[in-house]
């Protein structure tokens, strides 16, 4: 990086610096604070908020209490939809990866007509609004009684999330130096063996990001599961969209933090799993 | 049956057998059955999944009593309905707007920031795009409600005597939208900002621009591409926003998304909601197709 830097660190030397510049200086720097505070508070409020004893909401909380976070962990319906959720995210990552990887591989290393069109159809569940895939979904689904039901779901959410697997394979698979699989099928290997042996695990980081951020997708998605939700079985999406509609206990702002820690963990292991891709090729 | 389209030149020790010379090339190096079977899981279920049951809504909209072009011209004879497609238009427009004045300046920062600054910005700016839309709507409304924090603050202070409504109106979407969609602004602004050589500011100083000049004949230009990407793509994320609109702006402030699930769950007039959701698909879909060079969605998906 270089030492210039313009604005709230100003270290030029033979530049002139005068009041005005100070001043723009401080207005700059005043309006980005503001600016972050709007960012960052309402996320830090419903943290905090969670952590209140009273029931009422107010800023600042009163008190200190995990009663909100104890609550929450003893009702079972909170717990079940939790559960609900892990179990097709976990079953939604498991078939994206493996789906995406095999489409990686056929998009960069196959012989595919029309690739660019494949490509840009991938594409389409990233773009298309998801209320539009929801409505379609359960109109599909209803005839043939997949609403609330694990197979539904994950059948829906692993078409949202195989993109994301597809997108960061194929960069990682584009990237890689091939004359090492290359080494491996000169010395006698074959095909299947000289990848899993040599390729997958140069990409196994970026694999790891794709299963990161296909478990989100299909963790964080509400609106299809809004939809498709059955009674028995509904995501914490879907009971966190109710709840907030109907009745604002703080066992939300639990919920909603547990949620933001985790999302946040997860998220923060996805970039380091890249980073570590980026810095090996 | 494979073809060479892109030979490595990968410094091989020895010719390879000419078995294997068919794999010394990246692209193409597996046949066409084998490419055609990887892709086959993936074809299959996003054609099942995916597109045929949009199809099918929006074949709906057109077949649905019978051949019918009826929910269409309902969606424009209807004041009502038209209204609502053009607050969505307006909401999505002045969203964009607000993410732009706002976000500017942070992805300034962002370039500039060193140390535990940058951390700090850098926090700031990915925990909301990290957090469920759901979360920070709710966040909002906490803020928002009749007896919600501002309310509060407002009375102790004493500049109200009563709660003001701040929930369920359109300043409320407003304000909780752009809050949502704020981190798409900055990020695509970012990454131009980030690649502006420094020595062109540095040059422009040294020729005795002041930095306000600077930023304007400099700068800015530059970051253009950024700036038009981030509107394009604030602006149809918006379009099809749901959560934030139902839960923050009520029945009373229904958009485009609002009303789809509106028609196909409480009117089950799902032709039309199909008709609706038509009009939806080729606003989103057909920005994203046109600029889609600009936009390079596959940024989207991961932001390096």
């Amino acid at each position: 990086m270089t030492e210039f830097a313009v604005g709230t660190r100003y270290k030029g030397k033979a530049l002139p610096h005068g009041a005005f510049a100070a001043v723009t200086t401080w207005a700059f720097g005043l309006l980005c604070a503001l600016i972050l505070v709007f960012l960052a508070l309402p996320t830090l409020l419903v943290i905090l908020m969670s952590f209140s004893e009273t029931a009422y909401l107010r800023f600042p909380p009163e008190g200190f209490s995990l009663v909100w976070y104890k609550a929450y962990f003893a009702d079972p319906g909170w717990i079940s939809a939790t559960l609900f959720s892990l179990r097709i995210a976990s079953m939604t990552t498991v078939c994206s990866v493996l789906i995406g990887t095999c489409a990686a591989v056929a998009l960069v290393r196959g012989n595919v007509p029309g690739r660019e069109f494949i490509n840009a159809l991938l594409l389409a569940p990233l773009i298309v609004p998801h209320i539009i895939v929801a409505i379609a979904v359960y109109l599909q689904f209803a005839p043939l009684k997949l609403i609330g039901t694990t197979t539904g779901f994950v059948l829906i959410h692993t078409a949202l999330a195989v993109p994301y697997v597809v997108v960061i394979v194929s960069a990682a698979l584009s990237r890689l130096d091939f004359s090492l699989e290359m080494a491996a099928l000169n010395l006698g290997a074959s095909r299947m063996r000289a990848f899993l042996e040599v390729t997958a695990p140069l990409v196994l980081p970026a694999i790891l990001a794709g299963a990161v951020f296909a478990f989100l997708a299909s963790f964080d998605e509400t609106i299809v599961a809004f939809f498709i939700s059955g009674a028995e079985n509904k995501t914490v999406t879907r009971k966190l969209f109710e709840d907030i509609d109907f009745n604002l206990s703080p066992i939300i702002a639990a919920v909603s933090t547990i949620f933001i820690v985790v999302t946040i963990g997860l998220m923060g292991f996805g970039q380091l799993a890249r980073r570590q891709f980026t810095s090996r090729t | 049956m494979t073809d060479a389209s892109e030979t490595l030149s990968a410094p091989a020790a020895r010719p390879a057998p000419a078995s294997t010379a068919r794999s010394l090339s990246l692209r193409g190096s597996l046949p066409v059955s084998t490419s055609l079977l990887l892709l086959l899981p993936l074809a299959v279920l996003l054609g099942w999944a995916f597109f045929l049951p949009i199809a099918k809504l929006l074949f709906q909209s057109i077949s649905v009593p019978t051949w019918t072009a009826e929910h269409y011209l309902r969606l424009l004879d209807e004041p009502l309905y038209v209204r609502i497609i053009l607050r969505t238009i307006w909401i999505a427009v002045v969203a964009t707007a607000i993410t732009l004045l706002l976000g500017y300046p942070i992805a300034l920062l962002m370039t500039r920031a060193r140390g535990l600054l940058a951390i700090i910005v850098a926090v700031c700016v990915f925990v909301p795009l990290w957090t469920s839309v759901l979360v920070r709507s709710y966040a909002w409304i906490v803020l928002l409600q009749r007896r919600g924090i501002i309310n509060d603050w407002l009375l102790r202070i004493g500049l109200v005597d009563s709660p003001l409504t701040l929930l369920y109106t359109e300043g409320a979407v407003l304000v909780a939208m752009s809050h949502v969609l704020l981190p798409f602004m900055i990020l695509p602004i970012f990454s131009t900002l980030r690649n502006i050589s420094p020595d062109l500011t540095k040059a422009a100083l040294n020729l005795g621009a002041s930095r306000s000049r600077t930023f304007l004949s400099v700068t800015l230009p530059l970051s253009l591409p950024g700036v038009f990407a981030g509107c394009l793509l604030v602006f149809v994320l918006a379009l099809g926003t749901f959560i934030t609109p139902a839960l923050v702006g009520g029945p009373r402030t229904l958009m485009i998304a609002t009303l789809i699930s509106q028609q196909a769950t409480e009117f089950l007039n799902w032709p039309f909601a199909g008709a609706v959701s038509f009009v939806l698909l080729v606003l989103s879909v057909g920005i994203t197709v046109v600029f889609r060079r600009l936009l390079g969605i596959e940024r989207m998906v991961t932001y390096d």
